[in-house]
């Protein structure tokens, strides 16, 4: 691969992507395509980070986010989808070498630190019901369950895609599409821990100061 | 693989490179070094009076900036290349609606509740 690549490079004298040369090839145009998507699932988040940035002190005399956030548990859960993010990106990485056993390897780690992090955002989530902070329980809540609420929503059917791709690489092996569609996941991936940034920070630093 | 390999090779738009390397191994490593050390710093910042009270907030924002900005990067590999131009462009064009979606709301809100009668009953939502 890396031997037609050079010989691609050598005969063509003009910037690539600029109207020369001619259209873009799949791979930059479905990545563009998905980046877009990528882009208004992010609005998406901005509309509910507007809204819990607004609605965080309005507890109704339920409990306040100095009471329920944990540091601890934020801090794992951080680390937890940084090193997913990781290791995803090395996924990619060995997809681009053609390295099977160490794409499996790889995304076989991300989806068990994935899971880790929806299991311990659910844990999370089903104390606090328990201790009598349920979305119903004031606007802060609601707000707090609907930001990271569909944050792990979106990691959930993260995982599901990444089982999805694991079990194409099995079945189809690592071609031209197969290979778009976990260039693609990737780009989901590290879009999701970006928006967890924005979470942790707001939310948990914040808000459990 | 590797007569799917020639296939993808034909399938290409004539004058396009093919598979431009984007990233190495010690990009994604120095990726992870540096959204960890400054995950760190955040939760240092917000847990220790090591900023000024009231500046912990900003701090705060400025390390998540940081760290968004390492994420891109070293992650999502956006670069200045020509092959980029078109989702920085789309990348900057999402910051904007995200800043006027979160500041107008913010900025609209304080307004509504600095301008608020005083109610007798403040929790009467309940």
């Amino acid at each position: 691969m890396s031997i037609t690549s050079i010989a691609d490079i050598a005969p063509h004298h003009v910037a690539p992507g600029r109207g020369g040369g001619g259209p873009a090839p799949t791979r930059i145009v479905v990545a563009y395509g998905f980046w877009i998507f990528l882009l208004s699932d992010i609005i998406l988040f901005s509309g509910l980070f507007a809204a819990y940035a607004v609605l965080s002190s309005n507890s109704a005399g339920g409990p306040t986010g100095q009471e329920l956030f944990s540091f601890k548990t934020a801090f794992i859960e951080t680390m937890l989808l940084l090193v997913s993010s990781y290791t995803c990106g090395l996924g990619a990485l060995s997809m681009e070498r053609d390295r099977a056993d160490f794409f499996h390897l790889f995304f076989a780690l991300t989806f068990v630190l994935g899971a880790a992090f929806v299991a311990i955002e659910i844990s999370e989530f089903v104390g606090m019901i328990g201790e009598g902070a349920p979305p119903s329980r004031s606007a802060f809540l609601s707000s707090f369950f609907t930001l990271v609420g569909t944050h792990g929503t979106h990691v959930t059917f993260g995982l599901i895609w990444l089982g999805y791709m694991m079990a194409q690489v099995v079945a189809k092996g690592f071609r031209g599409h197969v290979k778009q569609r976990i260039l693609c996941f990737s780009l989901f991936w590290h879009a999701l821990d970006i928006v967890w940034v924005g979470v942790f920070t707001l939310v948990y630093l914040m808000g459990g100061r | 693989m590797d007569g799917d390999d020639i296939l993808h090779l034909h399938d290409r738009t004539p004058g396009v490179r093919h598979g431009e390397a984007t990233a190495d191994f010690w990009t994604y490593t120095a990726g992870l070094v540096f959204a960890v050390v400054l995950t760190i710093m955040s939760f240092v910042v917000a847990k220790t009076s090591l900023l000024w009270g009231p500046g912990i907030p900003v701090g705060l924002i400025v390390l998540a900036f940081a760290q968004i900005g390492v994420h891109l990067v070293f992650f999502l590999h956006m670069g200045t290349g020509p092959d980029h131009t078109n989702n920085i462009v789309a990348l900057a064009f999402g910051m904007l609606i995200c800043f006027l979606v979160i500041t107008g709301s913010i900025w609209i809100m304080m307004n509504l509740h600095a301008n608020m009668m005083p109610m007798p009953h403040p929790m009467g939502l309940r």
